[in-house]
């Protein structure tokens, strides 16, 4: 049922999307771990504007299908005279849409730490900069590590989001090979195959990661 | 299991070929050893009948598309088919269309259900094989779409930087992939969507058949073909094999077509130009 021919005669079309899908995922990645921290703090912070304008951005980009918020990149900002191609387009888009995720597992894990620990560091003295850093951060960050894990894995294969803009991803490149062979079984075998590649080991380390976040606690 | 299956049809298959086959000669009439009777064939059988059946597609925007609110089929092809409707009968409403898609077509005209087929068909050597065709009646080919005022003007000032936009998984981006070296092309999920990253300026170029680049062109004025069809699809009126009186019929009759100038108003209402000269 599967031809391996498929995968020896397109190795390079794949190959070329692999590296593109790791790529935008690597970006997405930071930019959305480093975006979703900003976000969440937003969201909390004793200063009420900023609780709006955090509480607008995730409402917005949690609740509009990814595909909408890529869009937004690769056909909205040209209208302003803005052209991101599909790659940018693609990994700007899936940056915000999962940095609105990751800062509302953030701000879930902050507001798990006990409301007491805040008052107690306040009280010896701290400011609410150093209470956050010192105290709640870091017992928040056991409890956000597994959610925010979960995110990643969902980055991964919501990059394939790329394909419908020409992004060259992975997803572009098994529609090419599907759409040249006809073979469609075995073109999106082998794009499944090298997702579970690039997913597993991240599935397997966030285990391990939570577990050492377990017994150290 | 699966071979009794197979078995079984090609059973069912085999009789109604000889069903076929028996109508196919009672209806020649008595005697029809010599060729002079089946010559005439169809076209005695169209002018019999007093109504022409053309099989035309409804889905194709340009050529045949029908429109939902008024339930009429127009287009070029259509045009053309009422035009040969007037030539046998001189009435242009002595017309009846029958829907046909790409893969129905041949099967339709082979079994009678419809008397030629006018449906952007291209002629190929492969198809002589089933069918007989008329005259090229529309030169089909690859083009590509540009805003208008664009450097591009054809083929030739496309680059292996050029950002051209295509199919996936159509001919023609092997096509303009072979004659540019080094290009490559972006591609999209259908039409529309490379056709709305051409106008978010995603891309200079658009290249597929020219046919659907005019139906572009209806769209958006603001775009246009740049330089010549670079491949060769002409579009032919398909019959069935050996109708030889026939396809002369359709032939003259394209001629005059063509010669009176009523082929230009034609295609000048459809495609919005004047045919490049033949």
């Amino acid at each position: 049922m599967i031809d391996w021919t498929i995968l020896t005669d397109n190795w390079e079309l794949y190959l070329e999307g692999i590296r593109n899908t790791v790529l935008a995922s690597l970006l997405a990645l930071v930019g959305s771990f480093v975006l979703g921290i900003v976000i969440a703090v937003f969201r909390i912070a004793p200063i009420r504007i900023l609780n709006v304008i955090g509480a607008a951005y995730v409402e917005f980009f949690r609740n509009i299908p990814l595909l909408l918020v890529v869009y937004l990149f690769f056909l909205g900002l040209p209208v302003l005279g803005l052209v991101f191609n599909g790659f940018i387009s693609g990994t700007l888009g899936l940056m915000i849409y999962t940095s609105s995720y990751i800062a509302e597992a953030i701000r879930a894990g902050i507001q798990a730490v006990p409301i007491g620990q805040k008052e107690a560091a306040r009280a010896s003295g701290l400011t609410y900069i150093q209470a956050m850093r010192h105290v709640v951060l870091p017992q928040a960050l056991k409890i956000v590590i597994p959610p925010i894990c979960n995110q990643f894995l969902n980055l991964v294969k919501n990059s394939s989001i790329l394909g419908v803009v020409a992004g060259m991803d992975l997803m572009y490149f098994g529609d090419i090979v599907n759409a040249d062979t006809y073979d469609t079984v075995s073109s999106y075998a082998f794009v499944s195959l090298f997702y579970l590649v690039l997913t597993i080991p991240l599935s397997l380390a966030s285990r391990s990661l939570e577990r050492r976040l377990a017994r150290s606690g | 299991m699966a071979r009794k299956r197979i078995g079984g049809l090609s059973f069912i298959l085999a009789t109604l070929l000889l069903i076929l086959a028996a109508c196919s000669n009672s209806g020649n009439g008595s005697g029809n050893s010599d060729n002079g009777a089946a010559q005439e064939g169809v076209l005695s059988e169209i002018k019999e009948r007093g109504k022409l059946v053309a099989g035309v597609k409804f889905d194709t925007k340009l050529f045949g598309l029908k429109d939902p609110g008024t339930g009429e089929v127009e287009g070029f092809d259509i045009d053309i088919a009422k035009a040969l409707a007037k030539k046998l009968f001189g009435d242009e409403s002595k017309l009846e269309l029958k829907e046909v898609t790409s893969q129905t077509r041949i099967p339709m005209l082979n079994n009678g259900e419809i008397d030629m087929i006018i449906a952007t068909m291209t002629i190929t050597e492969k198809r002589k094989e089933e069918v007989d065709f008329s005259d090229v009646y529309f030169k089909a080919g690859q083009s590509l779409l540009v805003k208008k005022g664009s450097p591009i003007k054809g083929l030739e000032d496309v680059t292996k930087d050029t950002k051209v936009l295509g199919v996936k998984g159509a001919t023609s981006i092997k096509n303009i992939e072979d004659k540019v070296p080094g290009l490559k092309v972006q591609q999209y999920q259908n039409y529309q969507e490379a056709f709305t990253a051409l106008k978010a300026g995603q891309g200079e170029v658009l290249t597929t058949d020219n046919a659907i680049l005019y139906g572009m062109t209806k769209q958006d004025p603001n775009y246009e073909l740049a330089g010549d069809i670079f491949t060769d699809e002409p579009y032919g009126i398909a019959m069935k094999k050996g109708e030889q009186a026939l396809v002369n019929y359709v032939n003259d009759f394209l001629a005059e077509l063509k010669s009176s100038g009523e082929y230009d108003s034609i295609y000048e209402q459809w495609i919005g130009e004047k045919p490049a000269a033949q």
